[in-house]
């Protein structure tokens, strides 16, 4: 690593490696799918099962993509902690934080509503 | 903090970034601009999962989830994707060696990987509609078919410029340009599988347990 640093071959975007290294960068991409294979027959394995708790199913499921959303962001878009990375992070974390506030927010305001407003035919009864 | 610490000419090792802070390159602001898209397609994206997952109990007396969905079907689809992904990397790493052969090899199975997987989810939606159960049958089937549909839409989108990124490449070969496309290319297409990645997760194996 501080070999390369000597001479900064070149900048780096997502997607983008800094040497012509065919072995690291293949073996990156194959870490990279075996982990996302793990990860997805997981997935497949548990919504089908009986051998664990139900409820806690859907949280399983829900780590269990993020997880897989995190393998391929690092394995596939190469988002690294590299200093020439950190406008890509800055605006990922940023698209998370709205991505968060739509789904939440939304779950949230139409639970909310289901709650306290009356069914739709007492509304029509106070309408008259 | 010193003058030359701010303007970034210091040791690099003390400063972690590279020794002459000039403008970024042409591939580092190609590839932010691609990334500041890609997130706001997620974003986009986002807003469909927000009403999918609302509307996943407004079934208005029709069938549920757990009635339609073939996991089967879902899992070949999936591995379809999660592999055609791979392949498109071990595509860009022969790009970036300059092998052309290799990379249209790498290319061309990636596209069948797509097709198949786009086969797959129109057979799907065929049957589906085929039994009454299309998009307007409830809003729960609404909200399914936007979401997965704008999905398959964009894999379509990404398969023509696959071929496109395939003939720019046999007519004028690995230009700079042409490769900062490509990197473009390859970012769209991993974003694709992790887009389906919250689609398999959420729609089919969550939407079937409800």
């Amino acid at each position: 690593m501080s070999d390369q640093h000597l001479h900064y071959p070149s900048d780096l975007a997502p997607g983008d490696e800094e040497e012509v290294r065919v072995g690291p960068r293949l073996a990156g991409y194959c870490i990279g799918f075996g982990l996302a294979i793990v990860l997805t027959a997981t997935s497949f394995f548990i919504a089908g099962t009986n051998l664990v708790w139900q409820p806690s199913i859907p949280v399983a499921l829900v780590v269990l993509a993020i997880a897989q959303m995190g393998v391929h962001l690092v394995f596939f878009i190469h988002i690294t902690t590299d200093p020439d990375n950190t406008n890509n992070i800055l605006a990922l974390a940023f698209g998370l934080l709205i991505v968060f506030l739509v789904v939440a927010g939304s779950l949230w305001i139409m639970a909310n509503l289901n709650q306290n407003m009356p069914p739709m035919d007492q509304i029509m009864r106070m309408q008259r | 903090m010193t003058d030359a610490a701010l303007h970034g000419h210091g040791h690099p090792a003390l400063l972690g970034g590279r020794p002459h802070e000039g403008p970024a390159s042409k591939r580092i602001t190609t590839g932010f601009g691609f990334w500041i898209f890609l997130l706001s397609d997620i974003v986009m994206f986002s807003c469909f999962f927000a009403a999918y997952a609302v509307l996943l109990g407004q079934t208005a007396g029709g069938p549920k989830g757990a009635e339609l969905f073939d996991l089967r079907s879902v899992a070949a689809e999936t591995a379809l994707l999660l592999l055609s992904s791979f392949t498109c990397g071990l595509a860009m790493i022969a790009a970036d060696i300059r092998n052309a052969f290799w990379y249209q090899i790498g290319m061309a199975v990636t596209c069948l990987l797509g097709l198949g997987f786009l086969l797959l989810e129109f057979r799907e939606f065929a049957e589906l509609v085929g039994r009454g159960a299309g998009p307007t049958r409830s809003a729960f089937l609404s909200s399914f078919f936007t979401l997965v549909g704008c999905h398959g839409a964009h894999v379509s989108a990404g398969i023509l410029w696959l071929l496109t990124m395939m003939a720019q490449v046999f007519a004028k070969g690995f230009r700079a340009d042409i490769m900062r496309r490509l990197l473009c290319f390859a970012l769209f297409w991993h974003a694709l599988d992790i887009i389906w990645v919250a689609i398999f997760s959420v729609v089919y194996l969550l939407g079937s347990a409800a």
